[in-house]
């Protein structure tokens, strides 16, 4: 137990699955000499050595696809892509082949492999480098998605992702990683891929979140004294289809906050499926609080309105506890889009 | 104009198996045609009528646990590197006894058993996923070597070139093995790259590389054991271009408008089988028996594959849902609740 950031829980999440096993590598941009770029494998290569913690070219398709073929030989790559929408380069080595291996071999070939990715917005990098991109991967059957929201879950999902046999997506909020949290270690400190955990009690209504809209939508509950219950869902492959359907039977109401772009967000998903297993139990329609239908703005403020921000989810979770209706998001509201 | 297969060095029995194993290929291949016209296949195919020499002549060359990877165009790969032709034709005929349970096809031959993962069907795929299994080889100081198949379209895929450098820079023990069969599906080569030379491009990354001509075993079958060995000694990656030609049609519904009949009579007369069989007979004239042997058991060994094929059963429909990931997902209990 002890105080860290985020990005130093990840790299002590590293370095105790190295040293607990040798088939453990960590391949990136500039990951070994220089400890990562938002220093998440810091201290590795010192331990481990330039064997294992490896500076790659820059080069994603290159790196990521080595993933996948030392991965289907016996090692355990865990990859870091500096931020997701690098992804985009290397997507066929993730979906079309780690996620294929598996069912093409009839189990006999696997693909045991992390890739790490920075997401998110919130800290003025454009739109190019700011978006969290996870529905990229959440529709492929065969790879896995997580998604830690403090130092705590970071620590105890990477370490599951590692040691899954399958190939685990793992996003982490970029604006998070200096985020600092009492991190118990060891075995206590493991979580399990697929289980969401409360993050607040409540009885008025279930709020699902993910990795950032965790504490936004704490610290809203906090700052209005809302009487909801909060599940991080954690992993979105597979997700937690159990805690949240019981916790919308107590509630009877559902909602889902999520930081991408309002149209095909994975929110959706959520609340077809719980609508369909617990509609009597709902005594108001479903909604999702979104990102716009637009890219991510550089411009400070305009950024800050792109997030579903606290006074954003208050005044939207407020009028909804109240009424029953569903509200409309500030661009509706103001006349703005759609 | 067809210079003869040179034996020199090749004992009768090495020479007596490269042909078996390039005229299996063909028999296969052959006997898949006639039976999609017929029918009974599924799908599509790519067929590799004429490039035998290339498979045949790298896996003869391999250890039995180096790995390979493979393309679109796997049947001959696969059969080279010891997928049986039951289990191959089995799968294409998608029963649960072929090769992936009847969950891949064509496209996707390939068994770990054998050192073949399922067969990459887009264009440049494996050439990064190799870099791993050379990486894993490397770190488990294992003396494996992978050998990675790929046509020379590959090479203008981003993929090709991020694979290459990675694994030059990393010293990894891969053999890359273009197939130069000239044509990228209908497109000519020469027509989508202005050094056609695959050997003279792959120097930019520092990788050596040795031009074979890719309708003779023999000579591929050198040019790959001296790969190899340069490969699993710690010198790093080494690409072979086999010079080669399809005789077949890019894919079923090919009718090959793009090339003249003059082009594939020319490559036709350097039929690798017709070669391999001069060269054996020009050697010793008794051989003759023994090639009328190998043809026949080939024959019988075809024949057993579909009748094998046509009776296996067809996958069970639970079997969709084996090894999408190691352990299934929970069903939740909580299941429709009326209103």
């Amino acid at each position: 137990m002890g105080s860290m950031r985020m990005n130093q829980a990840i790299a002590t999440a590293l370095a105790e699955e190295m040293r607990e096993n040798s088939s453990v590598i960590v391949m990136g941009e500039d990951v070994a000499d220089a400890g990562g770029p938002f220093k998440t494998s810091e201290g590795l290569l010192k331990e481990f050595g330039p064997k294992r913690v490896r500076d790659t070219p820059i080069s994603e398709m290159g790196f990521t696809g080595a993933a996948v073929g030392a991965a289907a030989l016996g090692l355990r790559p865990v990859v870091e892509i500096m931020f997701v929408e690098f992804l985009g380069v290397a997507l066929d080595a993730v979906v079309t082949e780690a996620a294929k291996f598996r069912y093409l071999s009839q189990g006999q070939v696997s693909c045991p492999m992390v890739v790490r990715a920075s997401i998110g917005s919130g800290l003025g990098f454009g739109c190019q480098h700011s978006q969290t991109l996870e529905n990229w991967v959440a529709a492929t059957p065969g790879l896995k998605v997580a998604c830690p929201s403090d130092p705590q879950s970071a620590y105890g999902l990477l370490k599951a992702a590692i040691r899954d046999p399958d190939p685990v997506i793992f996003l982490e909020p970029r604006a998070l990683y200096a985020s600092r949290g009492e991190v118990v270690t060891g075995p206590d400190g493991l979580l399990e891929l697929g289980r969401a955990r409360i993050a607040r009690e409540g009885t008025k209504a279930t709020v699902v979140t993910l990795g950032r809209t965790t504490s936004l939508t704490r610290a809203a509950a906090q700052q209005a004294n809302l009487d909801i219950e909060i599940i991080d869902l954690l992993s979105l492959v597979p997700w937690d289809v159990k805690t949240v359907c019981a916790s919308v039977k107590r509630t009877g109401r559902l909602v889902v906050i999520e930081e991408a772009p309002h149209s095909g967000g994975w929110g959706s998903e959520i609340i077809s499926t719980i609508t369909a297993q617990a509609f009597a139990s709902l005594d108001a329609a479903p909604f999702r609080i979104t990102a716009p239908d637009v890219p991510v703005p550089y411009q400070r403020d305009l950024e800050a309105l792109y997030l579903p921000s606290e006074s954003e989810i208050v005044r939207q979770l407020e009028s909804y506890l109240v009424t029953g209706v569903v509200p409309q998001p500030w661009w509706t509201q103001e006349g703005i889009a759609r | 104009m067809s210079t003869p297969i040179d034996l020199t060095g090749v004992d009768r029995e090495t020479a007596l198996r490269l042909y078996r194993q390039v005229v299996r290929l063909r028999r296969f291949e052959d006997k898949v045609y006639q039976l999609f016209l017929k029918g009974e296949l599924p799908g599509t195919v790519h067929q590799y009528q004429g490039q035998e020499a290339v498979a045949v002549g790298v896996c003869e060359a391999l250890a039995a646990d180096d790995w390979i990877t493979s393309t679109h165009r796997p049947h001959g790969h696969a059969i080279a590197k010891g997928v049986s032709m039951r289990a191959a034709m089995a799968e294409l005929y998608g029963k649960a006894t072929g090769c992936c349970g009847g969950k891949g096809g064509s496209m996707h031959l390939g068994d770990p058993d054998v050192g073949m993962v399922p067969a990459i069907a887009i264009v440049a795929g494996g050439v990064s996923v190799v870099s791993g299994m050379g990486l894993a080889f490397k770190l488990q100081k294992s003396g494996q070597v992978a050998a990675c198949f790929f046509g020379e379209g590959a090479t203008n895929e981003g993929a090709f070139h991020e694979g290459l450098n990675f694994s030059a820079v990393q010293k990894l023990p891969i053999v890359y093995v273009c197939e130069n069969n000239l044509y990228g599906a209908s497109t000519a080569y020469h027509l989508t790259t202005l050094v056609p030379e695959v050997t003279e491009r792959v120097k930019a990354y520092g990788i050596p590389a040795i031009s074979v001509d890719g309708m003779d075993p023999v000579a591929v079958r050198a040019a790959m054991q001296q790969a190899r060995e340069h490969a699993a000694s710690g010198h790093g990656p080494m690409l072979i271009e086999a010079k080669t030609y399809r005789f077949a049609g890019h894919s079923r519904g090919d009718a090959r408008k793009y090339r003249g009949r003059e082009e594939e009579d020319t490559w036709k007369e350097l039929d690798p089988i017709t070669r391999m069989r001069d060269a054996i007979l020009a050697r010793d004239p008794a051989d003759e028996q023994a090639i009328t042997q190998i043809d026949a058991e080939i024959e019988t060994e075809l024949d057993d594959a579909v009748e094998f094929a046509r009776q296996s059963p067809l996958p069970d429909a639970t079997l969709a849902f084996t090894d999408v990931y190691a352990d299934p997902f929970p069903i939740p209990s909580v299941v429709g609740e009326r209103s």
